[in-house]
């Protein structure tokens, strides 16, 4: 036998892309039948650089010891009541919103990944993309475990997963993941792998996870820990799949960018959610909407897209619109979700006077001119024994979902309207960015399960609101809905530390 | 006596999430549980894959099994991601010992040729094969119903690229780590006659559309002769060559082959039991591959071992599926 060594990256594609052959005997694309429908062009897949070279022996032996330590902490966390320890209980919303909305995108990506993990063509990518299913297993069925203490003792985890699929607001993440997983493969890795998990995934991810860490939240924060280093190999796929497209072929560029442009503005949408939680719902703040914004998008994402303009990529359309949009989008969410809060499976409360004056410090330019009156409005109202709800089902956006509440971000006093008109119907929505899309793909967008037509169609079961609230929501009303002032979550938490 | 720490004890609101009380009433849930039942998304899906436009995303249409609830098919193992990858650990611990002893002490050294031949012309070649089981499982995870079935299936699958990635170090102990004897091993799978049934069979085992014949087909029908003969048999026939140190390198196979087996018949088990209808149609696909898969692998089996050994492996295959209530 020769007595050269192999190196580590032979030694790697031996053990996972060698495996692989060119077929003989059945058409190979009939095994892998997506791979040309989206236009893009793979001259060579042994191009394929893999991103990280785990073999199966050792992913087993890594992920393992996580687990384990892992589990320990819930344990200990559950024996010792460690959902006493968190600042107080509106964080607990937080999370609510993390198991309802986002914890059902991990088992979209485990799908997701399955899916290409199967149907592209290159084993190094394949192989790649299938330990990034197993891991978002891991992340969605880790957080489960890891609320299943607080669903114990708090309202609103409950029935996380039959809301998903039906809740006004969850529709928002779901079509979101929804359209990545309908779409095609090479579409699906630009969405999830470069643009979400790459580009964004410090605004989502690491904001509940920084937000637990504020805010004494045990579990979540040791599960976000834990899940860190996945992160880092998803990360470095997302890298790896926009080199790999623009590399292979020029005719890509301009496919690429599209989604770029899309998935991007898909992306901030989906964010004002989290944008919202980071500035009303942590009782600890971990820093404000508009400098995560500056930090982790317009400092990191902006010296990515310069490396990437050698390709030919250029900065996202519509970018410098959230550059104005930082200043505006966590406020008018969380007043949408005030004005709505019976219809919301977590509750809703007036910032804090202290608050207030931090919203005013970290928004100098916006908040007191624009939002701080409204609150003091809420205020006034709720002190008189007048806490308001909205009774009208808001209009939605046809692409993004979310209500038709943000402005023109030029003229914040002014709702942003577009329409467009698709075979003879028009089509409503919140911003240029989400019209685009729409008129990009009209024929998916026009297919959107928009939960108020749905109801104003009968397809939600009852009559009226309260009754889709509590038979076709399943929300306990009065318990998992409403202002925190006087909830059961809000009183039991008295009892617990002993406050009348 | 025993020492009693008093921690505070606060009575919790429920016992378990929603979903796991509709199914199982209002007491503590297992972790198996609360991580497996109603995962995956039912209904009010907003788009048509662009890639399979007569489906919705996850749509129980995708196979001829009719199940009404997929939820039905869960796992005697027990196996969420944390069971299972501590499961997995400790067998490539163990299986870690046995390949590192293996090359400490220089055992191929004590390998004769005609047993290092045999290794890379019949054992080796096995990788290719569990690459096809991995493709094929992650098939059935990604077009599969129910996060009972499908975790247990993206499970299996990284599985199998374990499993081929240890049948390669199997080569790189005997070729001295360069990768001679994997190159050797693929010519044969490549070119020897002997493998081109197998090879052709795998490649058209993946353009099968219908995702439950595509597991039923590789999980009962491949593996049963699969593990059986090159796994069980070889290893017995190196042994009885004096080739007995290779049983330490398919220590893990083998273990694994007993606990997956346990798993997948009881999978087909409810499947079939659940309507006749079921039964007819698994029986049917278990007929079509079984004569296709003996067809294929006579021909690599007759220059291994004798008449008896393939008839041995369709047995194996014939009880479970007989134990699993199809009929052949």
């Amino acid at each position: 036998m020769s007595a050269k060594k192999l190196n580590l990256k032979d030694k790697y594609r031996l053990l996972t892309r060698d495996l692989d052959w060119e077929y003989s005997y059945s058409d190979r694309k009939k095994a892998f039948p997506y791979e040309e429908f989206e236009g893009i062009k793979i001259t060579d897949w042994s191009k394929w650089e893999d991103p990280f070279r785990l073999t199966m022996d050792a992913y087993w032996k890594y992920q393992a010891e996580k687990e384990k330590k892992l589990y320990a902490i819930f344990d200990a966390f559950a024996q010792n009541n460690g959902h006493l320890n968190v600042t107080d209980p509106r964080y607990v919303n937080a999370i609510k919103l993390f198991l309802t909305a986002v914890s059902p995108l991990e088992y979209q990506a485990f799908q997701g990944y399955a899916h290409v993990g199967r149907q592209f063509g290159g084993a190094g990518a394949r192989v790649a993309c299938q330990m990034q299913s197993i891991d978002e297993l891991r992340h969605v069925q880790t957080q489960i475990h890891a609320m299943s203490h607080y669903n114990k003792y708090f309202d609103g985890f409950q029935d996380w997963s039959h809301m998903h699929d039906r809740v006004w607001y969850l529709s928002v993440p779901k079509s979101f993941f929804d359209d990545a997983r309908s779409a095609g493969p090479f579409e699906f890795l630009i969405a999830i792998s470069f643009s979400f998990e790459y580009v964004l995934t410090n605004l989502l991810f690491v904001p509940f996870m920084s937000g637990a860490a504020h805010n004494g939240d045990m579990a979540t924060v040791t599960f976000g820990f834990s899940a860190q280093s996945d992160e880092a190999r998803h990360m470095t796929l997302g890298l790896e799949i926009i080199k790999f497209l623009l590399e292979q072929h020029e005719d890509n560029v301009p496919i690429v960018q599209k989604w770029i442009d899309k998935w991007f503005w898909r992306g901030t949408r989906m964010l004002s959610v989290v944008a919202m939680m980071m500035d009303y719902m942590l009782p600890n703040k971990v820093m404000s909407w508009k400098e995560a914004w500056e930090v982790y998008f317009e400092e990191a994402g902006g010296a990515l897209f310069k490396d990437l303009a050698r390709y030919g990529i250029r900065m996202p359309k519509f970018v410098e619109i959230t550059e104005k949009e930082k200043e505006h989008v966590s406020h008018q969410a969380w007043w949408i979700f005030y004005n709505h809060g019976h219809a919301a499976g977590f509750h809703t409360w007036i910032p804090s006077d202290q608050e207030l004056d931090w919203l005013s410090e970290k928004y100098p330019e916006t908040f007191d001119k624009y939002y701080r009156p409204r609150w003091e409005l809420a205020k006034k109202l709720e002190a008189e024994g007048k806490r308001f709800y909205t009774q009208a089902l808001p209009q939605l956006c046809t692409t993004c979902q979310i209500p038709m509440g943000f402005t023109e971000m030029d003229d914040p006093t002014q709702i942003a309207y577009r329409d467009s008109v698709y075979n003879g119907e028009r089509y409503h929505f919140c911003s240029d960015g989400c019209q685009h899309i729409f008129e990009d793909e009209p024929e998916k967008y026009v297919q959107s399960w928009l939960p108020v037509h749905q109801i104003y169609q009968g397809n939600c079961g009852g009559a009226s609101v309260e009754e889709v609230l509590r038979d076709y929501y399943q929300m306990n009303l009065g318990a998992d809905n409403l202002d925190i002032k006087g909830s059961p979550d809000e009183q039991r938490w008295k009892e617990w530390k002993g406050v009348a | 006596m025993t020492i009693e720490i008093k921690t505070s004890t606060l009575e919790p609101i429920r016992n378990t999430y929603a979903n796991i009380e509709r199914r199982f009433g209002d007491k503590p849930a297992t972790r198996y549980q609360e991580a497996t039942y109603d995962l995956q998304a039912e209904t009010n899906f907003h788009y048509r894959p662009l890639w399979q436009p007569d489906k919705e995303l996850n749509d129980k249409t995708r196979t001829k099994i009719v199940m009404e609830d997929w939820y039905a098919l869960k796992d005697p193992r027990q196996f969420y991601y944390g069971a299972y990858v501590q499961q997995r650990a400790k067998m490539q611990e163990q299986a870690e010992n046995n390949y590192a002893f293996f090359e400490k002490r220089d055992l191929q050294a004590y390998l004769s040729e005609s047993s290092k031949e045999k290794i890379i012309r019949f054992l080796i070649p096995v990788r290719h094969i569990e690459h096809t089981a991995n493709l094929n499982n992650m098939y059935a995870c990604s077009f599969g119903y129910g996060t009972a079935l499908t975790q247990a299936l993206v499970y299996n699958a990284m599985d199998r690229l374990g499993i081929a990635q240890y049948l390669s170090r199997i080569g790189l102990l005997i070729d001295g780590n360069s990768g001679d004897s994997l190159i050797q091993a693929k010519e044969h799978w490549m070119q020897d006659p002997i493998w081109q049934g197998v090879r052709a069979l795998c490649e058209e085992l993946t353009t099968v559309e219908d995702w439950f014949e595509v597991m039923l087909a590789q999980n009962l029908v491949m593996d049963s002769l699969v593990y059986e003969l090159f796994i069980d048999q070889l290893d017995q026939a190196l042994n009885a060559e004096g080739a007995r140190d290779i049983a330490m390198l398919l220590e893990f196979m083998q273990q694994w082959n007993k606990e997956t087996t346990r798993w997948f018949d009881s999978v087909i088990k409810t499947v079939a039991s659940e309507s006749a209808a079921n039964a007819e149609q698994m029986s049917i696909w278990v007929k079509h591959w079984r004569a296709k898969a003996a067809e294929a692998f006579a021909p690599v089996i007759h220059a291994l071992f004798d008449e008896t050994s393939l008839q041995q492996a369709l047995t194996l295959l014939d009880n479970r599926s007989r134990k699993a209530g199809l009929t052949l």
